[in-house]
Parts: structure tokens; sequence; C-alpha cells
């Protein structure tokens, strides 16, 4: 058991240790100063093609609308694609197109950087795919999210501008700096230790049973690094991490862990670099931190211990909770992925999180709907500073100041757009999760492909968490799924479409629109009666108000779910 | 208007805010309170389900009884925040019924500038008729019919009926203090006003509007807050309103009553109920300071204030400055010093002259002079002084009389220069005392810094409030009484203009700026200055553009304000944390009383071990409704500020109002389900 805990101990160390010069490399990047500076010539190069003046700076809108229009365009490339696979090369296995709600829901989920796949990947998609538009979005999207936070980082500096820098730079910065030498450094690594990175097609072995099995293989290390340094979670193959030649051993599964932390973690770091305040920095890292060891110790605990049912009957565990576990990843080092995963909104997967014990799935959907102790590639930090902003209000009032965050007042404006995404995440994963209830209980017969009364692979209190796991997973973009659920049809394609497509870019509209609102404002220098937000006690509050949302808006829904199979098992 | 009672609740307010807590149900006010408009929709739903289950057989949602006890406890919500909100106002209103009886007409002696029968006639006219620009006679005992100006004459004035100041005040044409109220009373002699104010727009009105809440708008955090609250309300909407078809899967049949004790429950309905409360109840107190601000932005505005310009005289020092010493020349005697000092002060009507009267010792008085020529002080020669016995006596700056003394050939002693230099080193003001053009002395003139003053100065730097010393006064003097009265930076030498520049530059630099100005040249300033109060004794125009009128004419007021700033927006806050941190406890009554039957091991969530669901909900209810009426003294009085610094006071309210937020209910709901245990 020492032995499993020292393991996790040590990777999450090591994260730590490679994301803190890596922040301080990050801010190097976007301030324009540093090694990396020798991307320029390349860069050049793209903007020259691309006819993008790099000189021009963007307010808020036209940064924002540049944004969204060549989401909307790779978007439309990826649907496009993904119908017509079937037709077209590096395809040795011969997959089919997927049908149109699937691609529309694989673009979706690739493009809004949660990879919540309703396909497998060994039958769904074919090599050119896999490459050119499944990784391909995964560099992008997590390339986007980069690019928002660094623009609202832009905005904190100035005391008073109405430019945010150029989407373009920020971008093309985060991709030629920083997502790809990483991902190469990542993708040799995990090539060495056994991750196939070939173009063959499925090869033929014979089991010592004598059977004949055939074996998916491709270039899969490329798009498993990518996969987690842009906390992507969309794997190669349908079984994801804890595929074996996805994630071949333990040193692997370290890799993946550390490749997943690294860049949110990073940012965090360079946040306190390029603003001269690393103390808030040192704030946040704290605030999160205490977030994930909250979320990590009782997971670990629950999931070592092993399950009591089993144990009524006499049975020993002495490696914990193995259902759906991995024997050479054992149940620490599960848990443990199963928290880094949901809270960063990865959604790679090393076990089934439908097997996880029932206070772990909590964990894991607490994780997910938080949604930002640490976070995704520049969204997790995103998602905290709309917390950071009611934080400020409440604290601000009750320091006898009207709210001010960074010598910028906090007025009707922003409060306006906070609550909008507060609540938009409210309805997307209550609402939705609501009505495929409904459908469950009311309309179980629907005459649909498959109808309600199928969906679930559990009844009662498990099948409730597995369609809130579905649905919450889509809104924070984590892609992770509780499986055992038969998701690939038209109403869960279609329903998580909206919710990734919602859940993605009104979180990242809305905090770079406040930040670009603030920033115009007037500067207010800081004096002895304004609250610092870099004190540990605004940490605490901050961490109070993320605790107390999320509680009190998803408490009666984790009361029916996890808390009551909780409950359960105890009284067996 | 200064009351000395010191509580909150009297018994004709509460009489008065009974009745309106009714008159306050009418959807179409309660529709700006979105909470409490839930709430009361709410209400009128469990209204009906009263009645169904009245006249229905069916049993589906509980008993008679038990519908009725959720809606009438939802109907004292209801109630107990319009109570609030009315008792809040109910002072007010108090306050502009007396003030509505000073202002009720009165007959005005207008001047008629060529009348019927001679020029300057004196006409009676009612005092609604009077017009801007018409003047009109006051003498001992009239009541002033309108607001104006005087522009001939001087008069001792009872304001007591605005200001509750019984001690009169002296009103003089020229100056700064040649305005009168419309409704004050002369008690001597005889003035002649012009008026400057229409009928109906007079301060009297403003002030009567002001305090009864009239055009009571809400100020930009507050609306700000409504939307955060308003955004609660909607989150707590989807939970219960998801929670219908979650509970039909769970197979849990939930009543009516349960979703809307839920609901209300969970809305912030204690800070939704005290909000508007809290507002009115700051403005009151700044009114029972005796200020009267124009607006409740101002009053929210003064606790952001970072800084605070405060004129040296009248605040920091005690009136004007005193004659302390005599410094004789070499040569001179001090008898010499003394004698011509006193001479050249006799005509001089000044505070600093009679000053050097006093410390000289003499009483002279002019008619005992032979042949004096008194030689007055004007803006070109600068001194003041006497002609007598062939005697050229002046006093004046150091400049000046130096200038005059070398014009005549003669020096300046070298030891009076080192004492003159000394003297404005110590805060003092050196006057310079010659004979015949020739230096005799140096007479010091030292300020008084008010006792206990240097300690407000203190609290104000820990609230984060640069205070700035504003004087006219010699770079070195402004130093020394800045330094030894402890505020944070001075302007020496000011001009108007100085005033009005170092505002703009500290706003440019994105601070508030608060000011106090009596003044017409102050105007400019108080309408610049983000608060700018002016005194009741000042002109008109500085009185039109500050947003704030002290009514003491106390410059000291500047500290209270931004106090009663701070702590109307720490009330709100801690009271919205309270609120929002009293929902653990209701989930944890609620939610286990909600799936009791159908799923008994959510019965684990029962930490409270509340004796049935009904008694469970019911108790949640009562605690959301009783603590609304608890929570009002506070909410009136406001939570108490303290200036240990935004970190500390920060931990300070998250522990009090956060935790105890969390704590309160536990305790409060276990003993109401106790209680109710025994009743049913």
């Amino acid at each position: 058991m020492n032995e499993q805990i020292t393991g996790i101990i040590l990777i999450f160390l090591s994260a730590i240790l490679l994301a803190y010069p890596l922040g301080k490399y990050f801010a190097g990047v976007f301030s324009g100063t540093g090694i990396s500076s020798i991307m320029l010539p390349l860069e050049g190069l793209i903007y020259k093609i691309s006819g993008i003046d790099p000189a021009k700076e963007m307010d808020w809108k036209s940064f924002l609308k540049a944004m969204l229009t060549i989401n909307m365009l790779w978007f439309i490339y990826a649907f496009f694609m993904l119908i017509f696979q079937g037709y077209l090369p590096f395809n040795p296995d011969g997959n089919a197109g997927q049908s149109p709600d699937l691609a529309f829901n694989t673009a979706i989920s690739f493009l809004v950087n949660c990879d919540l796949q309703h396909y497998s990947g060994e039958s769904g998609v074919t090599y050119l795919t896999q490459i050119f538009v499944l990784c391909f979005l995964q560099f992008v999207s997590a390339a986007t999210g980069i690019a928002a936070l660094v623009a609202v980082f832009k905005a904190l500096k100035e005391k008073t501008t109405s430019t945010l820098g150029n989407f373009w730079v920020l971008f093309t910065r985060a991709i030629t700096r920083i997502l790809l030498p990483i991902s190469i450094i990542t993708a040799i690594l995990l090539a060495y230790n056994g991750t196939p990175s070939g173009f063959e097609g499925k090869d033929t072995i014979t089991t010592l049973q004598g059977d004949s099995v055939s074996v998916s293989r491709g270039p899969v290390a490329a798009m498993v690094a990518i996969k987690h340094l842009g906390t992507n979670g969309g794997g190669w193959f349908g079984t994801n991490s804890a595929h074996p030649f996805e994630n071949p051993n333990y040193f692997t599964a370290a890799i993946e862990l550390i490749a997943q932390m690294i860049i949110p973690i990073a940012m965090i770091f360079a946040l306190g670099f390029y603003l001269g305040k690393r103390k808030l920095s040192m704030v946040i890292f704290g605030v999160m931190t205490t977030g994930l060891l909250l979320l990590l110790i009782p997971t670990i605990v629950s999931e070592l211990n092993g399950n009591p049912a089993i144990e009524k009957l006499g049975i020993a565990q002495p490696s914990g909770a193995m259902e759906g576990k991995e024997v050479r990843f054992g149940s620490g080092l599960s848990a443990y992925w199963s928290i880094v995963t949901t809270i960063i909104s990865t959604g790679s997967v090393n076990s089934m999180h439908d097997s996880s014990m029932p206070l772990s799935g909590l964990m894991q959907l607490l994780g997910m709907m938080v949604n930002a102790f640490y976070g995704g590639c520049g969204v997790g930090i995103l998602n905290y500073f709309i917390y950071i902003i009611i934080a400020v209000f409440i604290s601000g009032l009750m320091v006898g100041r009207t709210p001010e965050f960074m010598g910028h007042k906090v007025e009707a404006r922003e409060i306006k757009i906070v609550a909008l995404v507060t609540l938009l995440s409210s309805i997307l994963i209550k609402g939705f999760t609501a009505y495929a209830a409904f459908l469950v209980t009311h309309d179980p017969d629907n005459g649909w492909v498959v109808p309600p009364s199928l969906w679930l692979n559990n009844p009662g209190a498990h099948g409730f968490t597995e369609i809130l796991y579905e649905f919450t997973s889509a809104n924070a973009n984590n892609g992770s799924g509780f499986e055992g659920l038969g998701d690939n049809n038209f109403f869960w394609n279609i329903t998580t479409g909206i919710s990734l497509l919602l859940g993605r870019f009104l979180p990242i509209i809305a905090p770079v629109a406040i930040a670009g609102l603030l920033a115009k404002k007037k500067y207010i220098p800081e004096s002895p009666g304004t609250l610092r937000v870099d004190s540990v006690t605004f940490g605490a509050m901050t961490f109070g108000i993320i605790l107390i949302i999320n509680a009190l808006s998803f408490f009666p829904a984790l009361a029916l779910g996890p808390l009551t199979e909780y409950f359960s098992l105890d009284l067996k | 208007m200064k009351s000395n009672q010191t509580r909150i609740f009297n018994k004709s307010h509460l009489k008065w805010a009974m009745k309106q807590s009714l008159v306050k149900l009418n959807p179409a006010t309660m529709m700006r309170n979105p909470v409490m408009f839930t709430v009361q929709i709410g209400t009128l739903i469990m209204f009906f389900v009263v009645v169904y289950t009245f006249l229905s057989d069916h049993h589906d949602q509980g008993s008679v009884w038990y519908n009725l006890s959720v809606f009438l406890i939802l109907f004292a919500t209801l109630l107990f925040a319009n109570f609030a909100e009315a008792i809040a106002e109910a002072r007010g209103k108090a306050q502009a019924d007396t003030l509505r009886k000073t202002r009720k007409d009165t007959t005005a002696k207008k001047v008629v500038a060529i009348g019927e029968i001679y020029a300057d006639e004196i006409k009676e006219m009612p005092s609604s008729l009077l017009q801007i620009g018409d003047r009109f006679i006051c003498v001992a005992g009239d009541i002033i019919p309108m607001d104006g100006e005087i522009i001939k004459g001087i008069a001792t004035i009872d304001e007591s009926a605005i200001t509750g100041e019984s001690a009169p005040v002296i009103r003089e044409s020229g100056g700064d203090k040649s305005s009168v109220t419309g409704g004050t009373k002369v008690l001597s002699d005889r003035i002649v006003v012009q008026v400057t104010t229409e009928p109906g727009q007079t301060f009297l009105d403003k002030m009567i509007a002001l305090v009864e809440g009239a055009n009571r708008q809400k100020t930009p955090n507050e609306i700000a807050l409504t939307i955060l609250l308003a955004a609660f309300t909607l989150l707590f909407l989807i939970v219960c309103v998801t929670l219908k078809p979650f509970a039909d899967y769970a197979q849990t049949p939930i009543t009516i009553a349960a979703f809307i004790s839920l609901f209300v429950c969970l809305i912030p309905t204690t800070i939704g109920g005290l909000l508007s409360a809290i507002g009115i109840a700051g403005m009151d107190r700044a009114l029972r300071a005796n200020i009267i601000a124009k607006s409740g932005k101002a009053v929210e505005t003064a606790g952001d204030v970072d800084v605070l310009l405060l004129d040296k005289t009248g605040t920091i020092t005690i009136g004007n400055r005193k004659a302390t010493k005599f410094h004789p020349a070499p040569g001179v005697s001090i008898s010499t010093l003394v004698n011509a000092a006193a001479l050249s002060s006799v005509a001089d009507d000044t505070p600093e002259g009679k000053s050097i009267i006093e410390l000289s010792g003499i009483s002279l008085s002019a008619t005992e002079l032979k042949d004096p020529v008194f030689i007055s002080f004007t803006a070109q020669t600068r001194t003041s002084g006497i002609d007598i016995d062939g005697k050229r006596i002046r006093k004046g700056a150091f400049d000046t009389i130096c200038k005059l003394a070398q014009h005549a050939g003669n020096t300046v002693p070298d030891q009076t220069k080192k004492e003159v230099e000394e003297i404005a080193t110590n805060g003092g003001t050196p006057l310079l005392v010659s004979e015949n053009e020739k230096i005799i002395g140096v007479v010091e003139m030292q300020d008084i810094i008010k006792p206990g003053i240097r300690e407000r100065f203190q609290r104000l730097h820990r609230m984060g409030v640069k205070t700035v010393m504003v004087t006219g006064d010699n770079p070195l003097t402004a130093k020394y009484i800045a330094n030894a009265a402890g505020v944070d930076d001075f302007i020496a030498e000011a001009k108007p203009e100085d005033k009005m520049n170092y505002i703009r530059r500290e706003q440019a630099e994105g601070k508030l700026v608060a000011m106090m100005g009596d003044g017409t040249n102050d105007a400019p300033a108080l309408a610049q200055a983000d608060v700018g109060v002016a005194m009741n004794s000042g002109t008109q125009a500085a009185k039109e553009a500050g947003n704030m009128v002290d009514l003491d004419n106390d410059p000291t007021k500047l500290i209270e304000i931004v106090e009663i700033g701070k702590q109307l927006l720490i009330t709100r806050g801690t009271l919205t944390t309270f609120s929002i941190a009293n929902d653990v406890a209701k989930y944890f009554a609620i939610v286990p009383a909600l799936f009791i039957s159908s799923i008994p091991a959510l019965q684990a969530l029962n930490i409270m071990k509340l004796e049935s669901p009904a008694s469970a909900i019911l108790s949640a209810v009562i605690f959301n409704a009783i603590i609304i009426p608890l929570l009002i003294p506070l909410a009136l009085k406001g939570v108490q500020y303290k200036p240990i610094g935004a970190s500390a006071l920060l931990r300070r309210n998250l522990l009090l109002f956060g935790m105890g937020g969390v704590i309160v209910p536990f305790i409060g709901i276990k003993l109401i389900d106790m209680l109710l245990s025994v009743i049913m």
C-alpha cells in the first residue's frame, strides 16, 4: 500500500517541479522574451502565408470574433472529414464514415477540448482522421484555451487598456513554443516504452489458447502525447489509457499523468511571472491544490480499502477495489488518475470510472462540476477567474468598499456576465440530466433507435449517476465517461453536443469579456483599505465560494446519485 | 432633526410600519425586489394548494393543516421583509412630517422696486408666489419664506427647525455666510433677501423628499448585488424544477408544499428581505449625524474615499492663530515692541489683531488715542498699522515689512531673520513690526491643534484614507502643523484653484476624493470632488455643488461620513454571506425529509436528527422566516466597521457571518424542531 502512495506523491511532486520553471518559460513566451524567440522566423513565415499582421492589437470583441470564426471553420472541416473518412486514404482497416449525429458529436467534442468519444478508436475513425482531424483539433483546442487565458493576463497586466493582444500571435506561439516541443519529447518517451508509432493496419496474433486475435495499432504515441499535454483526453483506442498500447507500463502512466498536469499548473505560475504577482499565483495554486487533496484523499482511501459489500462476504481485498482496474497500475494510482483527469479537464481514463467506489464517483463528479482545480489548458484559470469575481464582489463589500479586482471596479455588467455563466453550467448539467431522467422514467419505450429503457446499464441510483456523469463531463469539457451508458445514439450525441458547445465557449467568452471590460475602466491604485486578492484570507474566501456554489447547486442531484449509493453500501 | 433617541423602534413607527408591510404586498411594489417577488408567487401557489386540499378528498398533497402552516409561514416571511423596509423608512417619514409642518405657506414681505405708491414698496403676499430674483424683507420674529441670499443687513437666525440646533446663528450679506433657508426664523435685526430657488425646489422640499425616500433610487452597488441575488434565485429555481424529474426517477412523490418550502429556504430571502432596509438605514444614519446626503450613491461612494481634503482652520486647528510671543529686534526693548504691536492692532478687528492686544496686556481704546490715523489692510500695501505721535507703526508679513524697511534704506537684522525662520519651522507665523520703516521685532503667532484630532487621523490612516490639509500658510508652517496633526500631505499657500488641481490630480490616478467647503469659491472643487460636503452655513452655490450638506457645519464630519459609507457596504456583504451560508443547514434539513420513504439510506444526511419530514420542512421555513425580523436591528444599526486592515476585516467577518451563517441555522432549526415535536 505504501508503495502505491509513495508513487503518487512522487508523480505529483515531479509535475510541480517541472511546472514551475515551465511557468517562467511560458511567461517569457507571451511577453516575447527568453529563448523561445528562436521560433520567430518560423512564426513569421506562418503569419506571412496566412496574411496576418502580428503587430495588430485586438480589443476583446475582435479577439473573440477571431477565435470563434476559426473555431467554426475547424468544426465544419472536422464534421465533413469524419463523414467521408471511409472514402479517403490512410484507412488500412477499412473503417466506415461516421453517421451525421456521431460526426457532429465527435467534431464538436474534439473542437472543444473535451473528447467525449461516442465511438471506438479502433473502428470509428481512420488513420487520416485520427491524425489530421482529431490530433489536429487536440493541438488547436488547447492552444485556443491558452490564447484566451493569456488575453486575460494581458488585460490584468495593464492599468488601463482597450486591447488584449493579437489572437493569432498568442495562438501560434502556444503551438510552436509550448505544445509542439513538449509533445515531441513526450511522444518519444512513450514510443520508447512500447506505444506503437507506425502506419500498418491491424496485426494478427495467436494467443496461448490458440485463437487468432487481430490487434489495432497505428501512429499512437503522437496522439497520446498531445491528448494529455493539451488536457484533451481523447485516446487512440476505445479503452483509452487502460489499453496496453496506449499506456504500456507504470512509467508511461507516470508520464501521462505528469503530462496532463504540467501545462495547467505551469499556467498558474506563468500568471505570477507574467503579472509580477507571484504571491497571487501561489495563493491560487494553494487553493487549487487544497481542492485537489480534498477530492483525492477520500478517493484513494475508499479505493484502497476496497468494497465493504465484498468485505462482508468475507473476501479479503489486499489490493483494494480492483473492479474495472488494471493490475499493472493498482487501485491507488487509478484513484489518483481518476481525480487528476476529472479536476483537469483531460478525461483520459486508465480504469473504469463506472466501477469506482461511490465516494470516488462523487469526488470525480465534484471535480468536474468545479472544473477549476487546475482545470484544462488555459480554461481552468478562466473558470477560476469567474469564481474570483464572485468572491471579490462579496468580500469587497465585507471590507467596506465597492468591490474591485486588481484596480478595477466590479460592477453590475460584470456581475451579469458572471451570473450568466454560473447559471449556464447549472442549467446544462441539471436540465439535461432531468430531461434524460424524465425520458427514462416516463417514456422508456419511446420509438427511437435505442429506446431510453436501454440507455442505462444499471438501475436506481447508479443509473442516475451514469446520466449525471455524462452531462457533467460534457459541460465541463472533460470527456471522461462513466461508461455503462449507451451513448452512441441520436439523443446523447445531440444533447451532449449542445452541452459541449455552450459549456466550452461561454466560459471562455465570459472571462475574456469581463477582463476586457475591466481593463477599460479607470485604474484605482491599491491603498491599505483595498482588499488584497493575493492574501490567504481571500484564497479561503474563493475556496468557500467554489465550495458553496457547487454544493448548493448540485446537492440534491448528488444526494440521489453517489450519496445514495454510498449510504446504501454502508447499510448492506 | 437631531434626535437623541437611540432606540431603534418607537411605538408610532412600529404601528406605521406594520400597516405598511401590508400595503407593500402590492405586486407592483414587490416586483422591485426579485427575491421576495418569487416568494410572493410561491405563497400564492400555496394558497391554491390549501384550497385544493380543503376541497378535495385526495391526500396526495398532505394534510390541510400542514399546507396551511406552510402558507402562513411564507406569508409571514413576506410581511417580515416588508416590515424591515417599512421600519427603516419610518423614521425618515416621521422627520418628513415634522419638516412639512415647517414648510407651510407663510406670508412674504416682497419688495416691489416700483410700487403703486412709491419705490421699494413692501407688499405682503403668500410665499408660494415668490419667484427667483424677487427680494423680500424679514424682521425679527418673521419666518423666512423662501431660500435666498442676504443682500443687505445682518441678523441672528434660529435654524433649529432644520438643524435641531437651538443656538441661533448669524447670517450677513456678503461673504460665505449669506444664505438663509426657508422655514427658519429671524430672531433679531432686519435683512433683505433675494430669492434663489424656485417654489417646490427649496432646501426644505428637497430634504423632505430625501428623508421620505420618495425618489430613492437603487445605487449601482445595490443593483449589482440585486443581480447576483436574482442569479442565486434562478440557480435554486433550476435546482427545484429539475428535482421533480429526479424524484420521479427515484420514484419519490414530492408535495408542492415541499417544493416551495425548499425553494423559499434556498433563495437568499434573508438578504433579499433586508437589502432595501440596509440602504435606507445607511441614509438614515447619515441623517442622524445631521448630514443630508443628496443620494444613496453619495453615501456609498463615501465608503470608497481614498483622499480627504480638510481645511486647516476649524478642522485641524482651533479657530484662528493666536499671538504667543514677542521677539524684539536687537537694541529694542521688549516694552517698545509690545506697545507698538498693540497700537498697530487697535483698529484691527481680525482675530489675529485681537490676540496681539490680548497678549500685550495693554487695554487701549481708539477713543483714548490722540489723533490716530488707522491704516487698514489693503491688498496693495499688505500691511496695517497706525500713525500716531509722528510714529508710523506697521505690521505685516516678513517679506512685506522687509521690503518696506529696505526701501527706506534700513537693514533687516540677522537675528530677526533667524527668529523668523525658527518661528516658521515651529509651525508659527511670524508677523513683523516696524516703526518709521525700521524693524523693531517679531510677533509670533501660533496655531493650536485640536485635541484628539491626531487620533482621528490615525484611524483614517488605518482605514486607508489619505488626509490632506489645505491651508493658506507658507510651506514651512504648513509642514509643521501637518506633522503635528499627523496628516499625510498638505497644500500650502492654497488658492481655490490649487484645491481643484489637487483633486483632479488624485482623480487622474483613479482615487476618490472627498472634501468639505463652504465658500462660493469652493463650489467648483466641491462639484469636482467625488464626495463634496457643503456646510449648511455656506453659500447657496456651495450647497448646490456638493452632494451632501452638513447641518452642523462641523468639518470633522467627513470622517464619520466615510465610516457610514463603509458600514453600509459591510452590512450588505455580511448579510449576503450569512444568507447564502444558511442554505447548507437547510439542505440537511429538507433533502433527507423529501426522500425518507423511498431512499431510507439518505437518512444518514439527517444529521440534526429532526423529528419527522413535516417538522423538518416546517422548522426550516420557520427559521427562514424569523431570521429576518431577528436581523432587522443589525440591518438598521449596521455591522460595525473596524479599521484593522482589509484582510483582517475580511477574516473577522468571514468567521462571524460565514461560519456563523453555517452553524446558526443548524442550532436554530433543531430548536424549532424540538418545539414543534412537542406541539404536534
